[in-house]
């Protein structure tokens, strides 16, 4: 019934088709050939970010676009592997709540890649002495650690190292600006 | 997949960092600083020997007495093109902020030998000591360099040394004879004939130099895309630990300056950081994660025979070994907020050693062991305190708000650490009672991690 139903879509979508053609008096273009070729990867971009869970056919374009097209999809903008950032609050090493979709997505691609390994590198603001900030960046991204950890990763696909304020921006004149150095940043091996 | 399991406690000390650091943004100018300043410039305008330098060098403040002295120019026709070597004794003086170097162009003798002064000229400029030597070629391309010093009130000589050398090594002749001068008139041991290691940050490269004492003759011993931090050298001057990020994570490297040789020291999973000395040099106390928060090692200078030294749930780092060898300080946080503590360099519980102001960091040992430097969070700012280990009495040291890595002149008695202006990275010195104030700044580099080496033989 399916194949019935997507028979009836196609026939839709190519009548519709003929019908803007034929409106127009401009010769053919590629254009509507292309609206269709982008919707069946709009689609399948779409239920990879929203169905973590769900089909089948969210991991086969993972799959596909690995092997075939290089689409990784830890790089693909609309993928949430491919966020890498979590920030921390000035008063703690704590994982926010809001960084719990982050975390999930990369403990499941870690679970379903074995192979896989990451590194997780703490930062801090610049404030303190180097090697004290060396400790500090560790410890936020021990944290994140101990949260993929729960989430079934072992130990042996992560390796935690802290970049201390080495990476800060310079010379922070406020508080937003030192958020954004104090943060681990999810780094694949292979990336 | 219990969540709020992983909210850990809240830590304290970033806390701290911020709401002091803004409490004290606005900082008045004091009467003091105001004086610095006035003498910075006249010293400086009186200075005419540091103009090729690599880091220039400004002095302030200076001790109530000062000792007089003439240092008349050296006859050195023998190397016509080099700067007078009396001009680099005379620097070196200066900045000790104990002699005031008289100007001798008025005096018509330019005696190049005791034989040759006439003491009258000289007490009537003042002076009451003086300072003569020349440099004559040997053959196969050395020099010998004479020099004497007289007391100039008592009519008599102090030392008379003779150095058969190099070219390339008259300027460290030069400050080891400033180094006689400084040990005959003051009592003191030595300190110019030594050289700095420091991190230059410069066109989004890092580069760990190593300068003469007075910032002249930087030569770069790595360079890197990626950040180097915490410089240490060997006790015998031959090697520096240092860390490095060039593999995106830190990796403590082990080089040797003559022959630009390094060795891998410790490059395990996790973090590598911190290298520290053993005073015999024969191993390093160094900083550690795995997969855990940072601890001290022991591992061999040649990267063998690891075994750890503290283990706690909290930050252990930043550890120094005490001149007698018998005790590894560091910072811990394992009170709440950093401070310093110390444990058996064989092993065993740690104590605690700092108990006054809220974050201290960075301990460095004098020389002799009487006194710890370290880095406090003095309401907000971040200067150099010094800690006098028996009494425990602490005076702060430098007025910047985040002066970093101390590090103690070979005789104790000038700290050599990293400040900061108008954004940028620079250094400064200060002398162990507060009294003189240096600084060091290269145009256009940002300057940091400052670490000063051993005597030179």
């Amino acid at each position: 019934m399916n194949k019935g139903m997507f028979n009836k879509k196609v026939l839709g979508a190519l009548v519709l088709a003929a019908l803007l053609s034929a409106c127009k008096s401009t010769p053919m273009t590629d254009k509507p050939a292309g609206v269709q070729d982008k919707s069946p990867a709009g689609a399948s971009t779409q239920s990879s970010a929203n169905g973590s869970a769900d089909t089948s056919g969210v991991k086969e374009v993972v799959i596909d676009s690995n092997a075939n097209n290089g689409n990784n999809p830890l790089k693909d903008p609309n993928n949430i592997l491919s966020k890498r950032n979590i920030y921390f609050d000035f008063d703690s090493d704590a994982v926010k709540a809001e960084f719990r979709p982050l975390v999930e997505a990369h403990a499941k691609y870690l679970l379903a890649n074995s192979n896989a390994k990451v590194v997780l590198q703490g930062n801090t603001d610049e404030r303190g002495t180097r090697e004290y900030n060396v400790s500090l960046g560790q410890r936020r991204a021990v944290a994140v650690k101990k949260s993929l950890n729960l989430l079934g990763v072992q130990d042996k696909q992560i390796e935690t190292v802290s970049l201390g304020e080495e990476k800060a921006t310079a010379n922070c004149a406020d508080e937003a600006c030192n958020q954004q150095n104090r943060r681990v940043d999810v780094v694949y091996e292979n990336d | 997949m219990r969540w709020h399991l992983l909210q850990i406690a809240v830590k304290f000390h970033e806390l701290f960092k911020t709401l002091l650091t803004i409490r004290y943004m606005k900082k008045m100018p004091s009467l003091f600083q105001t004086v610095l300043f006035v003498c910075t410039v006249a010293v400086s305008a009186m200075m005419t020997s540091v103009s090729h330098a690599a880091l220039e060098i400004e002095i302030s403040g200076g001790n109530a007495q000062q000792l007089p002295i003439a240092i008349v120019p050296f006859n050195q026709d023998a190397v016509k093109n080099q700067e007078n070597i009396a001009n680099i004794i005379s620097a070196d003086l200066r900045r000790s902020g104990m002699f005031r170097v008289l100007e001798t162009a008025g005096v018509a003798s330019k005696p190049s030998a005791m034989s040759q002064v006439k003491y009258s000229d000289w007490a009537s400029l003042q002076a009451q000591a003086i300072a003569v030597g020349k440099i004559e070629a040997l053959p196969g391309n050395r020099l010998k360099v004479s020099f004497q010093l007289g007391d100039v009130l008592k009519q008599t000589q102090l030392a008379d040394m003779d150095y058969n050398i190099t070219p390339s090594q008259l300027r460290m002749t030069a400050h080891k004879i400033a180094d006689v001068i400084y040990q005959k008139l003051t009592g003191e041991s030595a300190i110019f004939a030594s050289r700095i290691a420091y991190i230059n940050k410069s066109k989004g490269r890092y580069a760990l130099q190593v300068a003469d004492a007075d910032g002249v003759n930087p030569q770069t011993v790595v360079s890197s895309n990626e950040p180097i931090i915490s410089p240490a050298w060997s006790p015998d001057g031959t090697k520096i630990a240092y860390v490095s990020f060039e593999k995106k994570k830190p990796i403590i490297f082990v080089q040797s300056l003559m022959t630009g040789q390094r060795i891998t020291l410790a490059s395990f999973k996790g973090n590598n950081s911190a290298p520290a000395w053993s005073p015999d040099g024969s191993k390093l106390a160094i900083v550690l994660t795995h997969a855990a928060n940072s601890q001290l090692y022991l591992i061999n200078a040649d990267g063998s025979g690891l075994r750890q030294l503290t283990k706690s749930n909290a930050i252990d780092t930043e550890p120094v070994w005490s001149p007698d060898a018998k005790w590894v300080y560091f910072s811990s946080d394992r009170g709440g907020s950093p401070q310093i503590y110390k444990v058996s360099s064989i092993g065993g519980d740690a104590q605690r050693v700092t108990f006054d102001g809220p974050y201290n960091l960075s301990p460095r040992f004098s020389p002799d062991g009487k006194s710890l430097a370290m880095i406090r969070n003095d309401g907000g700012r971040y200067r150099v305190a010094l800690q006098n280990l028996a009494t425990g009495q602490v005076q702060i040291l430098s007025e910047g708000n985040q002066d970093e890595s101390p590090s103690f002149a070979p005789n104790g008695r000038v700290l050599l650490y990293a400040t900061r202006t108008a954004g940028r990275g620079a250094l400064a010195a200060v002398s162990a009672d507060g009294r003189v104030k240096q600084r060091l700044s290269e145009s256009g580099g940002d300057i940091r991690e400052p670490a000063w080496g051993p005597l030179l033989n």
